[in-house]
C-alpha cells in the first residue's frame, strides 16, 4: 500500500485552475485504507477527537505507523451531529485550560490543515435571567479573566446592541438581565474539520480505515496485545478509544467500569434565511442555544433526554421545551418551519468533564466523557491525546482529566458552571 | 417520546415519568469498610449497558409508584417491567417485547 501520496495544497490557484479546466483534476483528499496487520498505535473512532488524535500523533510524535478505525464513516456520529460551537469561557482552571489549549488551535487550525474550516470568531453571549445567575456569570468573567479566557459582561441593552433580534423586555417569565460574552468565541463547518484532519493524518502517513467495526480488544497480563475488527485482527501494543457515545462499550471489551452514561442529545436547523443572528446564543436558564449556520439555517440545541440510550433518537417533548425556550428569547423566530432534527448519542460524565486517561490496561487509553460539550475541544483533545499515548504519560493540561480522579475526589466540577446545563 | 409500561398504568408517555437510572445499585451496607475504588465505584462508575439495561422510573404524574424495568437501550424497546426490590426477570432465549403486566388491565 503506497505510503502518502504528497498532499496537493488547495489554494486560490488551484481553484481558478480547476475552475478552467472543467474540476475534472481534483483528487480525493485522503486515501480510503484497507487495515493491515500491525500497527504502532490503533485509534478506535474516526470523528473530529479522532482524527486530531492521529494527526498530532504523526505530526508532533512521529507516530506514522497508525490505524484510525471508523465502524461507520468519517465523521458520521457525534462530528455530524453537534451545533458546532465553540468556546472556552468555563469557570474552572483545569477546563480554562484545556478549552483555551483548543480555542488557540482552533484560531490557525484551517491554515495549519489547509483546509477552510469556516472558523468564524462571531461572539457567543451566556445569557443571565436572574440576580444569583447575574452574580455566577460575572465570577465567571473574573474567574476567565484570570485564566487568560477574553470575556465581558454586557448588560440587558448591551446585550440586544450585540445580538439585534434578541427580546429583552420584562413581560416574560425569565427575561434577559445581561450575558457574558467571549468575543472569539464563534462557530465553524464541521464536516470541513472532520476532513481537514484526515487529509492532513492521511498526508503524514496515517492510515484511515471506513467500515471498519472494533469487536474486541486482545489483553493479555493486563497489555494490550491488539484489536479484533469486522475487517480483521490487527496486532498493536496502543489502543487509544475515541468514540464517544460508546465509550462504556469498549471499555467494556478491556473489563473496564466507567463513570460515564450515554444519553440523546437532539439538535435541529430550521429553514434558511437571510442574515439575522450575528452571534451564538446561549440560556442556561430557560435553556436553549442558538447560532446561525452560513447557509442561513438556525442551529438549535437544548439538553439531553434524561434516559440512557444508544438509538440516536429522542422525545419530541425535549423539542418543544427547546422551542419555547428559544421562542421567549426570540419570538420574532415563532413562524419559522424546521427543516431537519437529529440526536447524538453523548458520554456523560458525573462532573461534566471529560476523561483523558491511561487506565489500569497497559497500552489501552480513554479519550471520552465529552458529554454535550466536545466539539468545542476537539483540537485540543486530539492534540493532548496524542502526547498521552505517545509518551504514556498525561501532559499538564490532560493530567487533572485522569479516571483516578473519581476515587480521589478531585473532580473537574462543570456541571453548572460551565455556562450551560448539561 | 418513549411509551413506557407502568405497572399500575399502562402505557403512558414518558413526560409522565422521572427517570431514575441504573436499577440494582446498593446502598455499601458496610461503609466504613470501603476504600476509595469501591466508594467511587458505587457513587460514579455505570453499567451503561448497550442492550438489555435495568432501570428505575417513577411513574411521578400518574400512580407516583417507583417500578423497575428491563429495556433494550440500542433499540429503547421495553422487555419487562416489575417491582422495586425484585429480581429482573429472565427473558425468553429470544428477546422480544413482553405487554407489561398483562393481568392487570388485559
Amino acid at each position: 500500500m503506497g505510503r502518502t501520496a504528497r498532499m496537493r495544497g488547495y489554494s486560490v490557484w488551484s481553484l481558478l485552475r480547476e475552475g478552467v479546466g472543467g474540476h475534472r483534476g481534483w483528487r480525493p483528499a485522503w486515501r480510503d485504507a484497507a487495515p493491515k496487520a500491525a500497527y504502532d498505535a490503533v485509534i478506535i473512532g474516526g470523528g473530529g477527537h479522532g482524527l486530531a488524535t492521529a494527526y498530532y500523533l504523526a505530526k508532533e510524535h512521529g507516530m506514522t505507523n497508525v490505524a484510525v478505525l471508523e465502524k461507520g464513516w468519517l465523521g458520521g456520529g457525534n462530528a455530524a451531529r453537534n451545533t458546532t460551537i465553540v468556546r472556552s469561557n468555563y469557570l474552572n482552571d483545569e477546563s480554562a485550560a484545556i478549552y483555551d489549549h483548543a480555542m488557540r488551535l482552533w484560531r490557525g487550525l484551517g491554515r495549519e490543515l489547509n483546509f477552510n474550516i469556516m472558523m468564524s470568531h462571531r461572539g457567543v453571549l451566556n445569557l443571565a435571567h436572574d440576580d444569583g445567575e447575574m452574580r455566577q456569570l460575572k465570577r465567571r468573567v473574573e474567574a476567565n479573566r484570570l485564566n487568560g479566557v477574553d470575556a465581558e459582561w454586557l448588560d440587558a441593552h448591551e446585550v440586544k446592541e450585540f445580538c439585534p433580534p434578541i427580546h429583552i423586555g420584562r413581560d416574560v417569565r425569565y427575561p434577559v438581565l445581561g450575558a457574558t460574552l467571549q468575543r472569539s468565541g464563534g462557530v465553524n463547518r464541521h464536516d470541513a474539520v472532520v476532513w481537514g484532519y484526515a487529509r492532513a493524518a492521511c498526508a503524514l502517513g496515517v492510515d484511515i480505515v471506513q467500515h471498519c467495526e472494533v469487536t474486541g480488544i486482545d489483553v493479555r497480563g493486563g497489555v494490550v496485545q491488539g484489536v479484533r475488527t469486522t475487517r480483521g485482527d490487527i496486532k498493536t501494543s496502543k489502543v487509544a478509544s475515541v468514540v464517544a457515545g460508546h465509550t462504556s462499550v469498549i471499555a467494556d471489551m478491556v473489563g473496564l467500569r466507567l463513570p460515564i452514561e450515554s444519553h440523546p442529545l437532539q439538535a435541529l436547523v430550521s429553514e434558511p434565511v437571510k442574515p439575522i443572528m450575528p452571534c451564538v446564543v446561549m440560556s442556561n436558564a430557560v435553556h436553549a442555544y442558538c447560532s446561525q449556520s452560513d447557509k442561513g439555517e438556525l442551529v438549535i440545541g437544548a439538553g439531553i433526554d434524561p434516559h440512557i440510550s444508544y438509538t440516536q433518537r429522542g422525545g419530541f417533548h425535549i423539542i418543544e421545551d427547546e422551542i419555547a425556550a428559544l421562542l421567549e428569547l426570540f419570538p420574532i423566530f415563532s413562524r419559522m418551519k424546521l427543516m431537519r432534527h437529529w440526536a447524538g448519542t453523548v458520554d456523560v460524565c458525573p462532573d461534566a468533564s471529560p476523561i483523558i486517561s491511561k487506565t489500569p490496561v497497559k497500552g489501552f487509553y480513554v479519550n471520552g466523557g465529552w458529554g454535550t460539550g466536545g466539539w468545542k475541544a476537539t483540537p485540543g483533545s486530539g492534540h493532548v491525546f496524542a502526547d498521552l499515548v505517545a509518551n504514556d504519560e498525561p501532559n499538564a493540561i490532560a493530567e487533572p482529566y485522569a479516571l483516578t480522579r473519581f476515587a480521589t475526589g478531585k473532580l473537574v466540577a462543570e456541571h453548572g458552571a460551565a455556562a450551560v446545563a448539561h | 417520546m418513549l411509551l413506557v409500561p407502568c405497572p399500575n398504568c399502562g402505557e403512558r408517555d414518558q413526560s409522565e415519568f422521572h427517570y431514575g437510572g441504573e436499577a440494582h445499585r446498593t446502598r455499601p451496607t458496610a461503609p466504613e469498610t470501603l476504600s476509595d475504588d469501591e466508594w467511587a465505584d458505587y457513587v460514579f462508575m455505570r453499567t451503561n449497558t448497550k442492550g438489555v439495561f435495568a432501570e428505575r422510573w417513577c411513574h411521578t404524574a400518574g400512580c407516583r409508584k417507583w417500578f423497575n424495568a428491563l429495556r433494550d437501550t440500542g433499540s429503547d424497546a421495553f422487555l419487562a417491567v416489575y417491582r422495586m426490590g425484585e429480581e429482573p426477570p429472565r427473558l425468553g432465549g429470544e428477546e422480544k417485547e413482553e405487554a407489561p403486566a398483562d393481568e392487570a388491565f388485559a
